[in-house]
């Protein structure tokens, strides 16, 4: 079994991060692999040792990218693929399903493709249905857990009032979120035995991509401005010890007409 | 005007989600029958919206946010060339729309450029009432669309009902539970039920099996934006304010006084949730 395992490197938004004057993410920054796409790579670690699989972890970005793939490394991927390319900046989620698809089949696909839930910076969740699409292999989408047996992958997905069970025959993808269970930190040993691992970069035209299709020339999207969230300041902080902070509740209730 | 169609599948939340529709153009509304297995099938409800959409030479598809919708969105824009915005709190009527972006630090301001606008689009967002009633078109779902035609439906188990409180993202209060909480509820349900208040949770607390995970604010669960939210032994990592930043009041009740959530609430009470809140619910329910 072949499991290839999308791995985003994202800015680490609790460190800072910077838009360039074309209002795009500046991705030179201090950044890390999305800490949602842990959680199909545990998964693969996992399937690996049930079945013997090969995991292959594929990410698009920058060159700082190679990051998130080497992380993905330590986390159980066998081998690495990093497809960049300066033409790529700008892309929206059309162009970057359509690169991821492009990468996909130049490796040959995969039995499995396991997606996480969603990027820390964009959280579109557009990616996994249309990678699936542009494919044409069937979609399990947030999969609280997964199981894979006779050639078929079955997930649980909870939506509020029900919980379905779905399945469909490999080859499929299937996005995971953060209950399928938590990663395992990688052992010092782990650490060590992934720096030997191989990380293969590809470009567009290794993968048959045309430039003019993707990046911002091909975007549908257009971003005119990016502005911080209007600060929250800090209130009024009391200390149960010393003050009453039952009647600064309930003064606060009733100056805003909540009670 | 050019048609907005709007998915209506919510009944409760129709009467907001076409008045949202009325602001940027001649709200449709589109109702698909179906029950709750549609949500493995995003791309054949696509399949239906894409046919009407070109029928009627609509400006714009309004979705609701979440997984469901996205996906909608995602094979709506692949089917018709087009481009989706996701998680919009806004829409311009040149069909410009605010979305936040990076865990609710910053806002964007995005236009679509040529051809159909996907957005998805936050619950309980404000419009003015329609002047008179939209239209509402009934769609039979096309046969399932390739690929999802492969995906099996196994099974289908309803999941735990919210005891009677209000729903978290119509909910004017929100009293939120943590890992301080210690797994013991009692003091979070008792300031809820004064308040009249919905219940939420941190993952923490959900991923410890105390609270159930329909009700998980954040990153991974709701985005919420009550007039008053109450954390109570919540530390407030960012994940957790990405779902109720945009909350109108925030009041924070923890021991430790260095704790994260501190800095963006406007009442930050230092102390013991165990003996705060109970005292703050008699005196609620004393008024
Ligand atoms: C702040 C911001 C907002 C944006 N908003 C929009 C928008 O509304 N509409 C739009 O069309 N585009 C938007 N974009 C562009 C879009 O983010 C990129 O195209 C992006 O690479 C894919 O979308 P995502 O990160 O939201 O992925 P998601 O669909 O949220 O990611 C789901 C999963 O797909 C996989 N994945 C996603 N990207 C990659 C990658 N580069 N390499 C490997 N695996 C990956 C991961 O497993 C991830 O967990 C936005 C970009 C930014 C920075
Ligand atoms: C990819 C990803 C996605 C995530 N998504 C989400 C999400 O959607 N929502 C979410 O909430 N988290 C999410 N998290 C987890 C998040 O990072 C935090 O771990 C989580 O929010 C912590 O929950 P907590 O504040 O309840 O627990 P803790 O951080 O352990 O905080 C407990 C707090 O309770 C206080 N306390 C203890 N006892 C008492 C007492 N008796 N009285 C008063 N205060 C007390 C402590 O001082 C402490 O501040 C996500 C994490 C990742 C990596």
């Amino acid at each position: 079994m072949k499991i290839i395992v999308l791995v985003k490197y994202v800015p680490d938004i609790e460190a800072g991060y910077q838009f360039n004057s074309a209002r795009r993410l500046d991705r030179g920054g201090d950044g890390l692999l999305n800490q949602l796409d842990e959680y199909p790579l545990e998964q693969a670690r996992r399937l690996a040792e049930q079945f013997g699989a090969e995991v292959v972890a594929l990410t698009l970005g920058p060159d700082e990218a190679e990051e998130a793939v080497r992380r993905a490394l330590q986390m159980g991927a066998d081998s690495g693929v990093h497809v960049c390319d300066a033409a790529v900046e700008g892309s929206d989620a059309l162009a970057t399903a359509l690169i991821l698809a492009a990468a996909i089949r130049r490796l040959g696909g995969a039995d499995l493709i396991l997606c996480g839930a969603g990027s820390a910076d964009a959280t579109t969740s557009l990616i996994p249905v249309q990678l699936a699409a542009r494919l044409q292999i069937p979609a399990l989408t947030g999969a609280a857990s997964l199981t894979v047996q006779d050639g078929a992958v079955e997930i649980r997905r909870d939506l509020d009032a029900w919980s379905l069970q779905l399945a469909a025959p490999l080859p499929a993808l299937v996005s995971v979120n953060d209950k399928t269970g938590e990663p395992a930190y990688p052992s010092a040993k782990a650490v060590m035995l992934a720096r030997k691992k191989p990380v293969e970069s590809l470009d567009l035209a290794d993968i048959g991509v045309d430039p003019a299709a993707v990046g911002a020339g091909g975007a549908k999207v257009e971003v005119a401005s990016i502005t911080p969230a209007p600060a929250r300041a800090g209130g009024q902080i009391l200390d149960s010890e010393s003050d009453d902070v039952v009647a600064a509740f309930v003064a606060l209730l009733q100056a805003n007409a909540l009670i | 005007m050019s048609d907005i169609l709007t998915l209506l599948d919510d009944p409760a939340r129709e009467a907001e989600r076409l008045a949202f529709a009325g602001a940027i153009g001649r709200p449709v509304g589109v109702r698909l029958a179906g029950g709750p297995e549609l949500a493995a099938r995003p791309g054949t409800v696509a399949a239906a919206l894409a046919t009407l959409a070109v029928e009627r030479d609509a400006a714009a598809v309004l979705l609701p946010q979440g997984l469901f919708g996205a996906e909608v969105a995602a094979l709506l824009a692949l089917r018709l060339g087009a481009a989706a915005i996701t998680d919009v709190v806004a829409i311009d009527p040149d069909l410009t729309a605010t979305k936040p972006i990076m865990a609710g630090t910053a806002f964007s301001r995005a236009r679509v450029t040529g051809g159909l606008a996907i957005f998805t689009v936050q619950p309980g967002l404000e419009a003015p009432p329609l002047a008179e009633p939209a239209e509402v078109v009934e769609l039979a779902p096309p046969a399932a669309a390739a690929g999802e035609d492969r995906v099996a439906v196994l099974g289908l188990t309803p999941r735990a009902a919210s005891g009677g409180r209000p729903d978290l993202l119509s909910a004017e209060i929100i009293v939120s539970a943590g890992r301080g909480t210690g797994g013991d509820l009692g003091p979070v349900e008792q300031l809820a039920d004064a308040l009249g208040a919905a219940v939420g949770a941190s993952r923490a607390a959900v991923d410890a099996g105390w609270v159930d995970p329909s009700l998980q604010v954040g990153q991974t669960g709701k985005t919420v934006s009550p007039r008053l939210y109450v954390a109570a032994g919540i530390s407030g990592a960012i994940q957790h304010q990405a779902g109720m930043r945009g909350a109108g009041l925030i009041v924070a009740v923890n021991e430790d006084p260095e704790a994260p959530i501190f800095e963006i609430a406007d009442l930050g009470i230092v102390g013991d949730l165990g003996e705060v809140l109970p005292a703050a619910a008699a005196a609620v329910r004393a008024l």
